[in-house]
């Protein structure tokens, strides 16, 4: 309809749309050299270490590029049967250049992640190969140890073949792909990881929870009590904000122990016998209880800015309207503060689901989380890449909670403050 | 239908927040069904603190409020059945027009039919009949105050309460609402308790005017007698224009007395002097007073021009007269043109009886 009435133009002839653009431009720049420091820290420090995380979880280069030979006369075996001589020609050609470069070993932690007691196997035919004589590896390699007879060691090796794999993905929720390449669960005493997501995901949900419980009624009073009193509130609630998270921990630590103030106070009211004092720390417990205390900010202050804004004279109009005290928190007090608990809730769940520091400390056996395994694997282990893709699991969780949250309250609902 | 004269009774009801100052003292207020009554009075004077204690939101520290004869102090806010308009609305922002105006009626478990039929007749009554599923985000403020006055009336409440429902809107939104709020009153007859700082609003909406200064109720009379008949200066400074003369009485005599300024004397109407030698602040109305009477008048002074202001409808004259450089007169720009002109010295006349010897200032 309005294309009909033609461009607009300005007083001196240039068609609007071009003239505003052109006047514009200038506060477009200035606007984008002010956030390109920010955004470049941002892809420096975060996009590219995604980026890495991501190759680095899928990368399975290392094993094709050390046994170069042995792939390319894989190539027609169909790994149902051993394979033929010049597949055995060919490793044995590939390892005697590992074994002198003293990189065998990478290959042995490699392939015995593949198949377990692969290492030794391997181990035994670097010290025999010394030995070896020209022509018919098969014989001489299956003479060094029995497992060279036994076809899914090959398999094995073929498994490796790709540049790519998933397997640390599947790895990370307890599955493997067996020898004929199908996706099974592995056996059901090795599946920890499971338990671990969900226990997680179940921690980071409770603790949530007792943080929305006991925020709403203090960010209540602070957005309602008069401000000399509530300034002095905020001040307790932000208290340990600036205390170290390690000397909170640690304080929960003193607090909780058997031999601790709680269990003291317990067995001095009579709750509990002295020789029965309960467990806290080392387990669940200490996890929720620390966690909550240490994410209980975060709850507070989105649901405190929302209700900050909320006219008193709203629960008053409720109750003039004839509407109980309960009936008129219920219809127009509560509503309107769940864009607070929305923020509140999502950034506490997902602060709560990457924890480390504390279910590490206070966690023991039964209380560690995902992230602790993740660090167990960049620090003891050594395996990154199952680190990074356990990592990028996590993350990927986070965005479909948000995703979720998104289809159900909306994030333009969000308040943060 | 009799109407009940006290059907809303204030009985020397004071109020204090801190247990040191009392902001409202000693109140007594007969309030009749049907009634239109304005509590006015400038901000800290106690007249929202009375609004609050007969909706219920806060107690009186002593005496009783009682609502149709029955005292109400122990009953919670949401069982006395009293609507109330907030100064901000207080629309649920998240409730379309319709469930905003349907919530007393759910909460007193009404059917569905019979609410819809009563959110109905509640909107074209504020005639917002095709509004009823906007947000009141999406409403003019104008729009919204309708809202909100028909919220408060949609339940049939037996007294209804204003706390400045108007100091948001312009002033021609605000004129015209007080009229809608005033036919609104009319037609169906309900008890309305109002609470404005406007003089001009509560002259225009109300049958009598409770003015407060000081946590004390000064005066409580209808409008024209508010402004005709001001019982002490407080009240004749707050409501309209005002012109003073502080002196002292020289002589009482036949309803008159004679009131001795610093430079000359006047003949004033004793209202709160009784005896010789008192102080008295004595109050006449700009339009009181006359240029060039042709009438005789027992008092007539010479005063000096000193500021012209032209209003359209009347033109505003400051005047020094018998000392005081702040005597206002307004006079009617009609055809007879007097000799209006800055530093022209002219004759002002008024009756004894509009100028009203009251308390000292």
């Amino acid at each position: 309809m309005s294309s009909e009435t033609g461009k607009i133009l300005t007083t001196d002839g240039i068609p609007l749309e071009e003239s505003l653009k052109q006047s514009e431009k200038k506060n477009k720049i200035k606007a984008f050299l002010l956030v390109a420091p920010l955004l470049l820290f941002l892809i420096i420090t975060y996009m590219i270490p995604i980026g890495d995380m991501f190759s680095r979880s899928i990368d399975d280069k290392m094993v094709t590029n050390m046994l170069p030979k042995t792939y390319k006369a894989m190539e027609n075996w169909d790994g149902k049967e051993l394979p033929p001589e010049e597949v055995f020609e060919a490793f044995y050609l590939d390892y005697k250049i590992l074994v002198k470069n003293k990189t065998a070993g990478k290959l042995q932690t490699q392939l015995n992640y593949e198949k377990n007691g692969f290492k030794s196997v391997l181990k035994k035919l670097a010290r025999k190969q010394k030995k070896f004589e020209e022509g018919n590896y098969k014989e001489q390699i299956m003479k060094v140890h029995k497992r060279w007879r036994n076809v899914e060691y090959w398999r094995a090796i073929k498994r490796r073949a790709p540049s790519y794999t998933y397997s640390k993905y599947l790895k990370g929720i307890d599955m493997y792909s067996d020898e004929d390449g199908k996706i099974v669960q592995v056996s059901e005493d090795r599946r920890i990881h499971r338990i671990l997501w969900i226990r997680t995901v179940e921690v980071a949900f409770f603790v949530t929870l007792f943080c929305f419980l006991m925020a709403y009624p203090i960010a209540h009073l602070l957005a309602t009590l008069p401000m000399k009193y509530s300034n002095l509130l905020m001040i307790c609630v932000l208290l340990p904000f600036w205390t170290s998270l390690l000397v909170r921990t640690a304080s929960w630590m003193i607090l909780l122990q058997q031999q601790g103030i709680v269990n003291d106070f317990f067995v001095w009211i009579g709750l509990v016998a002295d020789d029965n004092r309960p467990e806290m720390m080392y387990n669940k417990t200490g996890t929720y209880v620390a966690m909550t205390q240490i994410l209980l900010p975060f709850m507070v202050l989105p649901l405190y800015s929302v209700m900050k804004t909320i006219s008193p004279s709203l629960m008053r109009a409720g109750k003039s309207l004839g509407a109980t005290p309960a009936t008129a928190f219920l219809k127009v007090y509560f509503p309107l503060t769940i864009p607070g608990i929305g923020a509140g809730c999502l950034l506490v769940f997902i602060l709560a689901i990457g924890y480390y520091i504390t279910p590490a400390l206070v966690g023991g056996a039964s209380g560690t989380l995902i992230s602790n395994q993740i660090a167990y694997h960049m620090k003891s282990t050594l395996d990154w890449s199952f680190a990074s893709a356990m990592g990028l699991m996590l993350l990927t969780g986070v965005l479909v909670i948000y995703w979720i949250y998104n289809k159900l309250v909306g994030v333009d609902n969000i308040k943060l403050g | 239908m009799s109407k009940k004269e006290d059907f809303v009774k204030f009985d020397k009801v004071d109020k204090s927040y801190d247990g040191k100052v009392l902001v409202v003292k000693d109140l007594n207020l007969d309030i009749e069904e049907g009634e239109f009554v304005t509590m006015l009075g400038p901000s800290g004077s106690g007249k929202t603190t009375c609004l609050m204690m007969l909706a219920g939101f806060e107690t009186p520290t002593n005496g009783e409020i009682y609502l149709d004869k029955n005292p109400i102090s122990n009953i919670p806010p949401h069982k006395r059945g009293i609507g109330m308009v907030f100064q901000n609305y207080a629309l649920f922002p998240h409730m379309t027009v319709f469930e905003n105006l349907a919530f007393p009626l759910k909460v007193r478990k009404m059917s569905q039919v019979e609410i819809e039929k009563k959110v109905d007749k509640a909107l074209s009554m504020v005639s917002l009949g095709g509004f009823a599923n906007r947000m009141p985000g999406q409403l003019s403020g104008g729009q919204q105050q309708r809202v909100a006055v028909a919220r408060a009336l949609v339940f049939d409440p037996s007294v209804v309460l204003m706390d400045e429902p108007l100091g948001a809107l312009d002033k021609n939104l605000r004129e015209s609402m007080q009229y809608e709020i005033k036919h609104i009153h009319e037609s169906i007859g309900v008890t309305v308790v109002y609470v404005t700082h406007d003089q001009g609003e509560a002259l225009t909406m109300s049958n009598r005017i409770a003015v407060f200064n000081d946590g004390k109720v000064q005066q409580l009379s209808s409008p024209d007698k508010l402004y005709e008949e001001p019982v002490n200066s407080f009240v004749a400074e707050f409501i309209g224009e005002n012109n003073t003369f502080g002196g002292e009485v020289s002589e009482i005599s036949n309803g008159t007395c004679r009131v001795k300024l610093e430079k000359g004397e006047i003949i004033a109407n004793p209202i709160s002097v009784k005896s010789v030698g008192e102080k008295t602040t004595v109050s006449i109305r700009p339009e009181r007073a006359l240029i060039n009477p042709k009438d005789k008048m027992d008092n007539n002074q010479k005063g000096k021009i000193e500021e012209v202001i032209y209003h359209g409808d009347h033109t505003r004259v400051r005047l020094n007269l018998l000392g005081n450089s702040e005597f206002i007169l307004k006079v009617p720009n009609s055809s007879q043109n007097l000799d209006i002109k800055l530093g022209n010295e002219i004759y002002i006349g008024w009756n004894s009886r509009d100028a009203r010897a009251l308390d000292p200032k």
